[in-house]
């Protein structure tokens, strides 16, 4: 199935949590911010939140900046 | 004898704070950081590379002595910058931001109607708010009005190191303000950072001029030093501007002179 990560399609083998995709991102968890269809996801709703086909998520952290 | 800097009942020992951008590797940001002793510093949120693994800025700041501030950079409306103002603070669990809406490309000047419509939003949100603001007395009144934790006016554009361009405003904004002033943007070298602090600026926020100069660290604590020496020029009460001179040493007893 095919989701939307960070504005690009993105095939993940079927619903996921977000801990799940970060895993297989091999994404720190503690160091990124995710958002699913515009809401922000708590990082104790993680291992809850689920990710399904035509999904939006952002993955986002801290770069350098002023 | 000086306070230290305090926002929102945070107490910060550096008036300086200092951007995370621009420089050319982490390691010189992580020593420029050193130099400059300051105890805050801007991040972007931006997208997770999810093509290569990179290197993680959080990796070269100390954040046991360093406090991170979340930018909205690049927002240009007040719902993209609430919408990345709450990534930040997931990412960061910390509920503090510097809040840009920008209303120009070419100048980076701040949309002040979106600005003081995201500082409403994120206060009720329970946000503590560092507007990035014009040097404009009345939108500073508004901002604190909104509730504000600080105002940061620009002495002039970003990235443009042209120095303070309105003296004046900056000590009115300071004047007539009940938070506290952050000189935010414009400083191109030291002495820009010590005249805003001379106009009784309570901090200084920059980027570009330290990770942009030749050797960042060098400029990181030359900028700690002005911000120090402009600190205690304002405390210490600057005498008064006069048009012709005042004599420094006696007039009476000179030689040659008749009685």
């Amino acid at each position: 199935m095919t989701i939307t990560l960070n504005g690009d399609p993105h095939d993940i083998p079927g619903p996921l949590s977000v801990s799940a995709l970060l895993k297989e991102l091999e994404i720190d968890a503690r160091r990124v911010a995710v958002e699913l269809n515009l809401a922000v996801v708590r990082k104790a709703a993680y291992d809850s939140s689920v990710i399904n086909e035509g999904d939006e998520v952002e993955i986002v952290n801290f770069v350098g900046g002023g | 004898m000086d306070q230290p800097l305090v926002i929102a009942g945070r107490t910060f020992a550096s008036r300086l704070i200092v951007g995370t951008g621009k420089y050319p590797s982490h390691a010189v940001m992580k020593a420029a950081h050193d130099a400059s002793g300051t105890n805050m510093v801007t991040v972007a949120v931006r997208r997770v590379d999810i093509t290569r693994k990179t290197e993680s800025l959080l990796d070269y700041i100390d954040t046991s002595k360093i406090f991170l501030l979340p930018n909205t950079a690049a927002c240009y409306t007040a719902e993209d910058a609430i919408r990345t103002a709450r990534l930040g603070r997931e990412a960061g669990m910390s509920n503090w931001v510097k809040l840009e809406v920008i209303g120009d490309e070419r100048t980076l000047f701040p949309d002040n109607e979106g600005l003081l419509e995201a500082t409403r939003v994120l206060v009720k949100d329970g946000f503590i708010v560092l507007p990035y603001t014009n040097d404009d007395p009345v939108m500073c009144r508004k901002l604190a009005e909104a509730g504000a934790a600080a105002v940061m006016p620009l002495g002039a554009p970003i990235g443009s190191g042209l120095g303070i361009q309105n003296p004046n405003n900056i000590r009115i904004i300071k004047e007539q303000a009940t938070v506290p002033v952050i000189v935010d943007a414009g400083v191109g070298t030291a002495s820009d950072a010590a005249v805003a602090m001379e106009l009784g600026a309570d901090g200084v926020l920059m980027n570009t001029a330290i990770a942009g100069a030749d050797d960042p660290v060098a400029m990181a604590t030359a900028m700690k030093l002005a911000v120090q020496a402009g600190r205690l020029a304002f405390l210490a009460g600057r005498i008064p501007r006069k048009s012709y001179a005042s004599a420094s040493s006696p007039l009476h007893g000179v030689v040659g002179s008749k009685a």
